[in-house]
């Protein structure tokens, strides 16, 4: 009986704990954010170059014909597509909007599923 | 605990509120150059130098940029508080979190800089 009663030592480790999709989908507008801090300087950098002149831009346009380019361009943009979704559900839920359990739950669903749904229109529109 | 000088306005709630708008502006940002890309599917560059010179653009942009300067200061400064603190990097963590911090200040004063003088020159 006092076995029961003694507490329970739950680590919270990635490899011993199984995250519920809800921890897992908020961790990753943490790491988008962080990644998102270097992205947008990949961003900058294209869009001074085709800011610059006639031959700024073809040469952003013949950057963009490798397709390693396109995959970065690729993954930043997907990242951003999630931060934006991600953190537009955060926002509500900060105003109280759908944050009951069941709610949130199916948000976070829904905004994954979106972004997926987005990350593949925008790659088909990259290639 | 973490000292809050390093924070962007030194309060924890004028933080939130203002990573708060800034994600919003950005969002309409990202919407307004989104659909020009997407209403211009064979951009050229005359094209694209008179939508983000006009000055609304050039305004919104502007405002853009700072509101990204706050937003991701705020964020990558939550982040560094939750991992650079003693736990994990022991006695010198304020070290390692003030060396983190001056780095990305430094990236987002290279934004800045090199964003302004793009946008206010064209
Ligand atoms: C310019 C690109 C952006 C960068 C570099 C960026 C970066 C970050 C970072 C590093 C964080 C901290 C993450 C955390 O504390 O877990 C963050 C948080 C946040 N971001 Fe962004 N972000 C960007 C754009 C956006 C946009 C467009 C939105 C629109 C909804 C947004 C919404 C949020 C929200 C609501 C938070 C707060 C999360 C929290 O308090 O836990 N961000 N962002």
């Amino acid at each position: 009986m006092r076995e029961k009663e003694r507490p329970v030592f739950i680590s919270v480790s990635p490899f011993t704990f199984s995250f519920p999709f809800t921890a897992l989908a908020s961790i990753a507008h943490r790491i988008t954010g962080v990644l998102l801090f270097l992205g947008i300087g990949y961003l900058l950098w294209l869009l001074s170059l085709a800011l610059e002149s006639e031959a700024g831009f073809a040469q952003a346009a013949a950057i963009l014909a490798a397709p390693f380019a396109k995959i970065v361009l690729w993954v930043v943009l997907s990242m951003l597509i999630y931060h934006i979704l991600a953190g537009v559900k955060h926002l509500l839920l900060d105003f109280h909007i759908g944050d009951t359990f069941e709610a949130a739950t199916a948000a976070t669903y829904a905004v994954v599923g979106l972004s997926v749904v987005l990350a593949l229109i925008t790659g088909a529109w990259i290639w | 605990m973490v000292t809050n000088v390093t924070s962007l306005t030194r309060s924890g709630l004028s933080d939130f509120v203002l990573q708060r708008v800034s994600a919003v502006l950005l969002t309409l940002y990202t919407l307004c150059v989104v659909g020009f890309f997407l209403v211009n599917p064979d951009m050229d560059h005359a094209t694209l130098k008179a939508y983000f010179a006009s000055t609304p653009m050039l305004l919104f942009s502007t405002l853009m940029v700072l509101s990204t300067a706050a937003h991701a200061w705020i964020g990558m400064w939550t982040v560094g508080t939750d991992y650079i603190r003693e736990h994990y990097f022991g006695r010198h963590h304020t070290f390692f979190r003030l060396v983190y911090q001056g780095g990305c200040l430094f990236i987002l004063f290279v934004y800045v800089v090199w964003a302004l003088q793009l946008f206010w020159s064209l």
